[in-house]
């Protein structure tokens, strides 16, 4: 990018945000904070509160909501709707609590139980209107919005064969990913009477799957690529490109498949990976260090392959447990951790050719 | 607790002393680990992991320069239920007396324990760890074990 000259890519800490009184352990950015508002950023963690925060006028950030006193135990996730009037956070007290945003307060305005354990991660897909929920009980729940502050569950998934660590829905289409400490991705589709299957696991048996568990994916913006991240130290590409919202029929045998395995890069668990609209991948990880991947499109050898475009050494003073991009601004990073800071990063210089 | 004890005999060995060995004072070594920990009281027993020989002085390794710091448990019988609490105990107690920034690595002793893929996957898995120590009765247990004669604590 001609902005950028030549200079080699640097990740700056530009902002070092406290106030959480144990770990922090996600984060979230308001995808449509509304006109005229800045980045709106969520943060969760183990002091059971939920923290937002704003960037004033003159730069700095400040935390312009606290909220407590819902959640009895650790709040572990945290994800805003589509059109940025909701969030809903999971926490270890087996319960999901929404919140309505109208841009200065939140309410907490339903709370969804069902889960025997602690709620692990939650998520919202495309259209907004559908909701997804994972626990160490094993399961996957898809509850639908409903008029009046109302969810139901649509569907109770059992596949997984131990603690589920994270949901997250196709940017696109009404596909949902589950990553588990079961080692495996399953990927779960409507089969258009509304019965929701696994229509695709992914394990290191027949898939080139993960060794150990999985803690973490994200999509590209198109939703044809997604990463996941995962204790075995590695990070794996996946090509994502066929359609798995369609019923299969026996012409129609398209699957999700391995692209690439980023391994050598993080020496401890990899927490956290997140694609950028500028297609950069960010992971965070147990070792206290930021990496960020791209493409490598000067690569002769057959498939993509990803370099490494710079690590962040000590980004943190502890393990680092979320990173997420700016969708206002695809060049900040935002990163969270067990030193109950989150941190706000500029990336800079040329970081794609 | 279960009916009946998991291990009713157990082997009990005396609390060896050991002189104290000179380093500088912000330096950390494997001993001064395995001093925080030895006293950790069993589950069950009335005895601390040391006497039980749970744990020893050669369970313990530190890499102060990686800021590691790795314990190898033994269980007193193959299929010890309390291994997992004795795990989430060794590492409440290390980060308790530690600095944040040592990674803590706990594992029972090779070929120790039938399940010990499963437990050592649990014990390191910290989201788990975290909110295990969060059930007020596991915490409670696991208090119980932690609270003992701190004279040979730091």
């Amino acid at each position: 990018m001609a902005m950028d000259g030549g200079a080699a890519a640097v990740l700056r800490e530009a902002h070092r945000l406290t106030g959480h009184t144990d770990r922090v352990w996600s984060l979230a950015w308001n995808p449509s904070p509304g006109a005229g508002a800045g980045p709106v950023l969520a943060s969760c963690g183990g002091d059971k509160a939920v923290r937002i925060w704003k960037r004033a006028a003159d730069g700095a950030w400040q935390c312009s909501d606290v909220l407590e006193d819902t959640h009895n135990r650790t709040v572990r996730s945290c994800a805003w709707s589509p059109d940025g009037k909701l969030l809903a956070t999971a926490s270890f007290d087996s319960t999901t609590a929404i919140w309505e945003y109208s841009g200065g307060d939140f309410e907490c305005v339903a709370t969804l139980e069902g889960h025997e354990n602690e709620v692990k991660s939650v998520s919202w897909s495309a259209s907004g209107s559908l909701l997804a929920t994972c626990s160490r009980d094993k399961s996957v729940w898809i509850w639908e919005m409903q008029p009046g502050n109302e969810y139901e569950c649509v569907s109770v998934q059992q596949g997984h064969t131990q603690d589920v660590k994270m949901v997250q829905w196709h940017p696109i289409l009404d596909v949902l990913v589950s990553v588990s400490y079961d080692n495996s991705i399953r990927v779960w589709a409507d089969d258009g009477d509304d019965e929701w299957h696994c229509v695709q696991t992914l394990t290191e048996a027949n898939n080139c799957g993960h060794s150990s568990t999985v803690w973490a994916l994200s999509f590209n913006q198109k939703g044809d690529r997604m990463v996941t991240c995962s204790d075995d130290h590695t990070l794996k590409i996946w090509d994502t490109s066929a359609d798995l919202s369609q019923p299969k029929t026996s012409d129609n045998q398209e699957s999700w498949r391995h692209l690439s395995t980023l391994t050598g890069y993080h020496n401890r668990t990899i927490f956290s990976a997140h694609w950028s609209s500028e297609d950069i991948i960010a992971s965070g990880a147990g070792d206290d260090a930021i990496c960020l991947f791209a493409e490598d499109k000067s690569s002769m050898v057959e498939g993509p392959s990803y370099r490494l475009i710079l690590k962040k050494e000590k980004a943190h003073d502890m393990d680092i447990n979320c990173v997420r991009w700016c969708p206002q601004d695809p060049r900040m990073l935002a990163s969270a951790s067990d030193d109950g800071t989150v941190k706000l990063w500029e990336l800079r210089g040329n970081a794609l050719d | 607790m279960t009916v009946g004890m998991i291990n009713a005999n157990p082997v009990v060995h005396e609390r060896p002393e050991r002189a104290a060995h000179p380093h500088p004072a912000d330096a950390i070594d494997a001993l001064d680990v395995f001093d925080t920990v030895r006293d950790i009281k069993d589950p069950e027993h009335p005895y601390s992991l040391e006497q039980l020989s749970v744990l020893s002085e050669e369970s313990v390794s530190v890499d102060e320069k990686l800021g590691r710091i790795q314990i190898t448990f033994t269980p007193t019988v193959q299929h010890c239920s309390m291994a997992t609490v004795i795990g989430l105990c060794l590492r409440l107690k290390l980060m308790q007396n530690f600095p944040p920034h040592f990674k803590i690595d706990i594992k029972v002793a090779p070929g120790s324990l039938a399940n010990e893929e499963s437990v050592n996957k649990q014990l390191n898995d910290k989201e788990r760890v975290a909110a295990a120590l969060e059930n007020p009765n596991l915490r409670q247990l696991v208090d119980e074990c932690l609270c003992s004669n701190d004279s040979h604590s730091h």
